[in-house]
């Protein structure tokens, strides 16, 4: 497993020490302490009923923010339903994440020059597609990538396979990332199964792949940076494998993980947080202080408030407007039913 | 006799089975160790071992293939997708395997294989969650799709269709899991698949429903037999093959119909009936058959599906124009 920090903050890898001035080392920490407020906040809006599909995030900043921080603003991102942050973190507003939770369609509306998928329900299904994203950049002749993610269970799905075969043999400029929080609802990583590792999957593709430490930003900020290099020198795709933990649980409709993990194994996890190991690499550089890190989550406070703010003014979906947008045209039978809708609307 | 909700029948239904044949095995995802998303499977697994009751890894086109391999060598499989959307993924298991399996092997081979997942609106889960796709296998011969509406039907129909030789998907609406309760029989019990059920009687006009649909039929007959519009209610319990000797039989005494589904309008059950009644029962008829249903979109996922979602108002306005015709 590929690590640069230890649990204490330590460099326990300096020639993998990747290039990075004393502000990025800074931004980075910012934006997992801005994550993590921004889960806790999620998780708790989400508990009093104000917002609808929700998957926490917490202890995967590293390998979320690591990731993401590792590519460039061209490249393009395919989420899995828990990659919010590095959506955030790309250019989509928060308060639109919000209403994709709710199922609004306007949750859906990547702002112009957001090069991002939305975020995928269907397990798998971004990762067949990033080999088509991959293969329409390397037409195009783009010097771009594609980093798209999934969990320990999605690398079962046949999607899985075929997406790295896919851009093994197109030798396409993608980075797959699953990140192996453990668990896939209950089932635990070893169930899904006989592997050693998730990484070693790519041998069979005929691609780089690599397992990380993914409590560890700088290991995960590494290898994705590694990868992309390969991908944009046309070298090929990467499957980088993130170990990390997700605190809470699966989502927040109704799972309970008290049933299927210990408070053990949450504690020996809590150990490797991400965010406590990068503060101490941080304090030993004197780059981190507590009013900087209280400042963040106050500024993160302020920014839920505001993006709930523009969501609650937000006006309700009509189902006119879901018909409207079903296609580039509107075929009879909706063109129909749109006025069927409209005369109803109209008469509420 | 016990008092249940239909998702206690679905898992009492099964446990019957598991100790009734051997042969009976449950997989799918998080269906084991954890009893289940909605927990329809919980205490399965400890009660039958890990040899019978089993989470697999993540991956639905693995579940199908599973369950027919285990079909051709003697076993019962009783899988589950999780939603409904992730059909998608083991569509060819479903509609191109399991539904052909007898048919192409003259008989030799068979996919005694029962097909669980939940679906329908009305619970704000996510996108390809809630979709009616029901119509989708519908089309597929060789297949039966069975759509319980109360308690008593889910268990009845879950052991008739993993007794049955052919393959079933056997859809479970998740309004309906803990919404209603209603007397279940302790003991195994089963009720034919290919029958449907004339849950409310009437003259005046014949409701054709299914699933979470039944209810608000009833909903809406309750309502017009107080301007004594007296609506018969057909609940089809099974959509493919649907029971038309049933629904004939009550056009003939009522003269007028409506099919309702919480499905888009375009093809489709619905569609399907009330071309069956045109034909069958044209010269019955003193008005179009009409239908209720969703419009022709994406499912909406959880914002606005309550203004989506089909319900017992459009029933009554259906019925009225129909009676008015
Ligand atoms: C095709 C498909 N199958 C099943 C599901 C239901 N489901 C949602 S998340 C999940 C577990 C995913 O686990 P993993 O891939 O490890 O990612 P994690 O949620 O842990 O980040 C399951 C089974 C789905 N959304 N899509």
């Amino acid at each position: 497993m590929f690590q640069i920090l230890d649990e204490d903050g330590k460099v326990v890898n300096e020639d993998a020490m990747p290039d990075l001035s004393d502000e990025q080392l800074q931004e980075i920490m910012y934006r997992m302490v801005y994550t993590r407020v921004l889960d806790q906040r999620a998780v708790s809006l989400g508990r009093q009923g104000r917002l609808g599909f929700y998957a926490p995030v917490a202890g995967q900043e590293a390998s979320m923010i690591g990731s993401h921080y590792a590519i460039d603003k061209e490249d393009w991102i395919a989420p899995g339903y828990r990659d919010i942050p590095q959506l955030l973190w790309h250019g989509y507003p928060l308060w639109q994440s919000y209403l994709f939770s709710k199922g609004h369609y306007k949750g859906g509306q990547m702002p112009e020059g957001v090069n991002a998928l939305i975020p995928q329900i269907i397990i798998g299904a971004q990762i067949v597609q990033t080999a088509g994203v991959a293969l329409g950049l390397k037409k195009k002749g783009k010097s771009q990538a594609v980093i798209t993610y999934t969990g320990d269970g999605g690398a079962s799905q046949g999607d899985f396979y075929e997406g790295l075969n896919f851009a093994g043999a197109f030798h396409v400029p993608a980075i797959f990332v699953v990140q192996n929080n453990q668990y896939a609802i209950s089932v635990p990583a070893d169930e899904q199964t006989a592997a050693e590792t998730i990484a070693q999957k790519a041998v069979a593709a005929g691609i780089e792949g690599i397992q990380v430490d993914g409590m560890d930003t700088l290991a995960v900020y590494a290898a994705t940076q590694k990868a992309r290099q390969n991908a944009v020198d046309g070298n090929g795709p990467t499957l980088i494998e993130t170990l990390c933990y997700r605190y809470g649980p699966h989502s927040l409709s109704g799972d309970d993980p008290t049933r299927y993990r210990t408070s053990e194994e949450d504690d020996e996890w809590e150990k490797r947080d991400p965010l406590v190991r990068f503060r101490k690499y941080l304090e030993s550089k004197d780059l981190w202080s507590e009013e900087k890190e209280n400042e963040i989550v106050d500024e993160a406070k302020a920014d839920v408030k505001a993006a709930m703010k523009e969501v609650e003014e937000t006006p309700r979906q009509k189902v006119s407007e879901l018909i409207e947008i079903m296609g580039n045209e509107l075929p009879n039978n909706l063109q129909e039913q749109l006025e069927e809708y409209r005369a109803k609307e109209s008469s509420e | 006799m016990a008092e249940m909700t239909m998702i206690k029948a679905i898992t009492d239904a099964m446990r019957t089975e598991l100790k009734n044949n051997e042969d009976v095995l449950l997989f799918g995802e998080d269906v084991g160790y954890y009893g289940g998303v909605f927990r329809a499977t919980e205490g399965l697994q400890k009660e039958f071992g890990e040899d019978r009751v089993f989470d697999t890894p993540l991956a639905e086109s693995g579940i199908g293939g599973l369950a027919i391999g285990l079909g051709v060598t003697g076993f019962r499989p009783i899988m589950e997708i999780q939603f409904i959307g992730f059909m998608y993924e083991v569509m060819d298991g479903l509609a191109g395997q399991m539904s052909r399996m007898h048919y192409r092997t003259g008989g030799y081979y068979s996919s005694p294989i029962t097909v669980r997942a939940p679906f329908g609106g009305g619970v704000k889960t996510p996108e390809l969650h809630p979709d009616s796709l029901e119509g989708l296998m519908a089309q597929t011969p060789g297949i039966r799709v069975v759509v319980p509406s109360t308690p008593y039907d889910a268990k009845g129909l879950l052991i008739s269709s993993i007794r049955s030789d052919d393959p079933v998907f056997y859809l479970e609406h998740m309004k309906l899991y803990r919404s209603l309760k209603g007397e279940v029989p302790e003991e195994a019990y089963t009720i034919d698949l290919d029958k449907a059920d004339i849950k409310r009687e009437g003259d005046d006009i014949t409701f054709v429903a299914y699933g979470a649909m039944v209810h608000s039929a009833l909903k809406a007959a309750d309502q017009l037999s107080e301007e004594n519009i007296e609506a018969e209610v057909i609940d089809l319990r099974t959509v493919s093959p649907v029971d038309l000797d049933t629904i004939v039989e009550s056009v003939k005494k009522t003269n007028r119909a409506v099919v309702i589904q919480e499905a888009q309008r375009q093809a489709g059950v619905a569609a399907g009936i009330s071309a069956e009644i045109s034909e069958r029962a044209i010269l019955h008829l003193e008005a179009p058959v009409a239908r209720v249903t969703a419009p022709d979109t994406v499912y909406p996922f959880a914002s606005d599906e309550d203004v989506w979602l089909p319900d017992h108002n459009d029933i009554i306005e259906k019925a009225k124009a129909t009676i008015d015709f």
